[in-house]
């Protein structure tokens, strides 16, 4: 196998008529999807060549799903735009992509005419794209020439200089993780999979694929679902879900909302998470509920394809206790790093988790230093060429050899479920006239940006600026002006100075 | 309840700055309150006021101004 499509043609051939994907409104069967895909693919093949980027302003729904995979077809890689982030960061990323094509939908060619307006770019329809006949020559020909370390997908996540960094992942990387992912945690054909994760999350390449590779049905949920507990648990148990693989903050969100209080979604039998330390109190809550559903705590950054540790949860976990990130995936190496390059083996010790094998991602687009710095040699390893992807995450083994996770090596955070640099904050007020020095904090414990500066602009302007800049899940929470800047001894802003500052 | 409506503003303020809890009546319709500022507010009310709030009341109506936040909070305690 060397394309995730081949997954499409196999299903669409062996159960043409099964549900393979439903938003709030449509609908999508493996053969309707498959169909909707190679006209897509059709119409895009004139324009985009293979390696080329086609990027997708909408939000999530069936038939962007199609113009995914249509991508696909006409040999292209795909990246989803959110919707919700300001302008100035729209533009830094179609610059970074320079893609063959944008794509948009009827609910969004209003806006994406507005993001596009000092680009060059315009937005073709998806519609439009959809109604196109199928060109059976320049699919086969697009196919033909593809091999399987081409580019799949592009995610942007926050990147330390202000500018979004854009991580590559290759079709290879899905096609070895995807079913190691569904057969571990046993997911397969019965499954109803809730998707609560954006199209530009990692975390819906599993829900995506799995859907296809163990030809289950995947059920969109809105976004908007996530602010009103009621229609959430409606959606989920009408849909008969049976499998959610959600961000921590989501499955936090029906907890906290007592969502099971209103409806008890019964289905629901495999429960993964990832994406933030799971908070032991919510997940008894879980537990309560759905006694009998598996939870499984999953682990890893977007650069290595989704994640690369399990853990199966058989216990309940008291408060103070940390839930485990588990073991390797099969066919993946995941390993600790002291600071002199050496193998950390003692339980207890910390180390900086790296990952190797096929699932490592094809780097930082258009970014040659920051990929170098990230995908390295293994130090390990003087005979051949083996890269590994240093995290920047800090862990250690449990005396069962699990993965427990320490913290981050640098000001990399994870707020609402996002992936944050606090440097990309501190770039973005920098850029700011009237601001002459800023230092982002975060707040783990009550979960929030602070940010302070030196200058003489004003808070509330400061505020303001920030929300044209940055999407909102990166505007501080709360902005301080102070006089100067403390130090440490060696020069460095204080940051412990600044958050005990009264 | 023993808490008046310019304290709970204050309350709501200490959840998230810059926003003008006095005036605004479309805090979910507009977006001015995003879910896991919701989050944040119903953690906090349960807190501070040691109350369960039902997911069916988590509805905008219930969230879109400072006001309609304390009548429902008032009405939880009552019913207690």
């Amino acid at each position: 196998m060397r394309n995730v499509l081949e997954w499409l043609e196999t299903a669409a051939q062996a159960c043409p008529g099964k549900l393979a994907v439903a938003d709030e409104s449509s609908r999508l069967t493996f053969a309707e999807l498959e169909a909707k895909a190679r006209a897509i693919g059709s119409a895009l093949s004139g324009r985009v060549h293979a390696g080329e980027a086609v990027a997708l302003y909408a939000e999530k729904s069936a038939d962007i799903l199609a113009a995914m995979l249509g991508t696909a077809y006409a040999g292209g890689f795909y990246s989803l735009i959110d919707t919700r982030q300001p302008k100035v960061r729209v533009e830094a990323i179609l610059a970074a992509l320079s893609p063959a094509a944008v794509i948009t939908d009827a609910a969004h060619a209003e806006t994406a005419a507005e993001m596009l307006a000092d680009t060059g770019y315009e937005a073709l329809m998806l519609e439009d794209l959809a109604a196109c006949p199928v060109d059976d020559g320049a699919l086969a020909a697009a196919r033909a020439s593809a091999i399987d370390t081409d580019p799949l997908y592009c995610n942007f996540t926050s990147g330390s200089t202000g500018t979004p960094k854009g991580v590559l992942v290759s079709h290879r990387s899905v096609i070895d993780f995807i079913p190691v992912f569904c057969s571990t945690l046993g997911i397969g054909a019965d499954d109803v999979i809730a998707n609560q994760a954006p199209f530009d999350f990692d975390v819906s390449v599993k829900d995506i694929y799995s859907m296809l590779c163990a030809r289950a049905s995947m059920h969109i949920i809105p976004r908007e679902y996530f602010s009103t507990p009621t229609k959430l648990m409606d959606y989920l148990c009408d849909r008969g879900a049976t499998t959610l693989i959600w961000a921590v903050s989501a499955m936090c969100f029906v907890s906290i909302m007592n969502g099971f209080g209103y409806r008890l979604p019964e289905k629901v039998s495999k429960v993964m998470f990832s994406g933030e330390v799971m908070p032991p109190k919510q997940l008894r809550i879980w537990q309560k509920w759905l006694p009998d559903a598996t939870y499984v705590n999953l682990y890893g950054p977007t650069e290595i394809t989704c994640n690369c540790t399990y853990y199966v949860i058989d216990r309940e976990y008291a408060n103070d206790e940390v839930i485990p990130m588990g073991k390797p995936f099969a066919n993946e190496r995941v390993f600790l790093l002291d600071e002199d390059g050496a193998l950390v083996t003692e339980p207890g010790e910390q180390g900086e988790i790296c990952v190797s094998g096929t699932a490592l991602g094809l780097g930082y687009l258009g970014d040659a230093e920051r990929t170098a710095a990230s995908f390295c040699q293994n130090p390990l390893n003087r005979r051949w060429l083996e890269p590994i992807y240093r995290t920047g995450d800090l862990g250690r083994l449990d005396e069962d050899g699990n993965l427990v996770y320490v913290s981050r090596k640098d000001h990399q955070i994870k707020h609402m479920g996002h992936r944050i640099e606090l440097g990309d904050i501190e770039a973005a007020a920098m850029g700011v006239d009237g601001v002459e020095r800023t230092c982002c904090l975060y707040d783990s414990r009550r979960k929030k940006l602070r940010l302070f500066y030196v200058g003489s602009i004003e808070k509330d302007a400061l505020a303001e600026s920030l929300h044209a800049l940055l999407p909102s899940f990166m505007v501080p929470n709360a902005i301080r002006q102070i006089d100067a800047m403390p130090l440490t001894k060696n020069g460095k802003i204080d940051r412990n100075a600044l958050a005990n500052l009264k | 309840m023993d808490m008046t409506l310019e304290e709970f503003i204050e309350l709501l303020q200490d959840i998230k700055e810059d926003v003008d809890f006095e005036n605004c009546t479309t805090l979910i319709d507009d977006h001015v309150l995003d879910s896991f500022d919701i989050l944040s507010t119903i953690s906090a009310l349960n807190e501070e006021f040691d109350i369960s709030i039902p997911a069916a009341e988590i509805v905008p109506e219930n969230f879109n101004s400072a006001a309609a936040l304390y009548a429902m909070v008032e009405r939880l305690l009552d019913e207690e």
